[in-house]
């Protein structure tokens, strides 16, 4: 059971993180527009404000954050300091979960 | 007379390097001097070493802070200034002098499943697998380790992760995971799947880099992530 759960985290890693690519090169994208066009904070939130598909993205780009940060730093740790086990799983779940809701709260603020 | 100024490990765990000065020669092996060592400057000297030709895997020594098959290492190739430091494998306890304790090492094999689990007896019929298929293919490519412990030493997943099943075992598993006449495939990626096993692996690609036979455990292993994988998605692991 742990081998099969162990094998499909990896899965939710590399999934992610591939995600996680597209993501940022669609962000960088967006910052390099909104800096060259010369775009005010103003005129930025305008635009985001009631965008569906930016707030879809964006949604999308924080989901794959919270999937792979928590389980890279597990990694990171058990390698490290040999934190493993239920409990630790437990703390970076919960690391995961507080990066999804401060992510997603954010991308709600600016779809508003 | 050219002389080799040699440090080698002596003791177990703690010790420390004595020096000794070696004649050289030309085409001089590492195990060469090992043994001019152990023969003419001290008898007391444990090491090890079969087959001298590269084929039996037992005389792997960290040589110059690199983990080398010491019968097939030419001295002109690793030393520096005129110096060798020779100790023993990395990753491994130390029983004395240049010999590692190779038990761990052999015991992860056992624990990938590095067996074959026969499914046909000898009244059977030789089984035909043609060389040209992706399996067999992917197996001959993995096949021709001996067993040095070379890539085991130079693994640092390995010293982080002392469960961690390294690069050698997880090789030997993927041939197996391969050969289509092998009765227990599905057990076996139970046994390399997880944190300990194939998850663990974090590409830094010491292991291929090293390996003298140029065998590729990387890649051997990507190969058991997706297998692990895709029996997980399945539901067959
Ligand atoms: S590629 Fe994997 S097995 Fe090879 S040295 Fe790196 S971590 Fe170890
Ligand atoms: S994979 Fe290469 S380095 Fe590792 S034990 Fe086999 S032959 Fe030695
Ligand atoms: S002595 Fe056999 S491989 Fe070196």
């Amino acid at each position: 059971m742990s081998a099969r759960r162990e094998a499909l985290l990896w899965l939710a890693q590399r999934a992610s993180a591939m995600l996680l690519a597209a993501c940022v090169l669609l962000h960088l994208a967006t910052m390099v527009y909104a800096v060259r066009s010369g775009l005010s904070a103003a005129a930025i939130l305008g635009r985001t404000g009631g965008n569906l598909a930016w707030a879809a993205a964006y949604a999308t780009f924080v989901l794959a954050v919270a999937v792979h940060a928590p389980l890279g730093l597990r990694s990171v740790c058990t390698e490290w300091f040999g934190w493993r086990g239920r409990a630790w799983d437990a703390a970076f779940l919960g690391f995961g979960l507080l990066l999804a809701l401060a992510g997603w709260r954010a991308v709600w603020g600016v779809f508003q | 007379m050219d002389l080799l100024r040699v440090k080698i490990w002596r003791g177990g765990e703690s010790g420390g390097f004595a020096t000794y000065d070696v004649p050289r020669q030309g085409d001089q092996t590492v195990l060469d001097v090992v043994t001019y060592i152990q023969r003419q400057l001290e008898p007391s000297l444990a090491y090890r070493f079969a087959c001298r030709v590269g084929m039996c895997g037992s005389c792997a020594m960290t040589v110059n802070g690199v983990a080398r098959w010491t019968c097939r290492t030419h001295v002109a190739k690793v030393e520096i200034d005129g110096g060798l430091e020779i100790a023993p494998l990395r990753n491994l306890p130390v029983i004395k002098d240049l010999v590692a304790d190779m038990r761990e090492f052999f015991g992860k094999w056992k624990k990938a499943r590095g067996h074959f689990v026969a499914t046909a007896t000898r009244r059977d019929e030789f089984a035909r697998i043609s060389p040209e298929t992706p399996q067999r293919k992917a197996a001959d490519a993995a096949i021709e380790c001996i067993g040095c412990g070379v890539c085991y030493a130079s693994c640092d997943t390995v010293s982080w992760n002392p469960e961690y099943l390294g690069p050698a075992a997880l090789n030997r598993a993927w041939t197996l995971f391969n050969d289509v006449r092998d009765g227990a495939r599905a057990e076996r990626l139970q046994d390399v799947a997880g944190d300990a096993g194939c998850q663990g692996c974090h590409t830094h690609l010491s292991c291929g880099e090293r390996c003298p036979k140029r065998l590729q455990p990387t890649a051997a292993i990507a190969g058991l992530k997706r297998a692990t994988a895709l029996a997980a998605m399945r539901g067959k692991l």
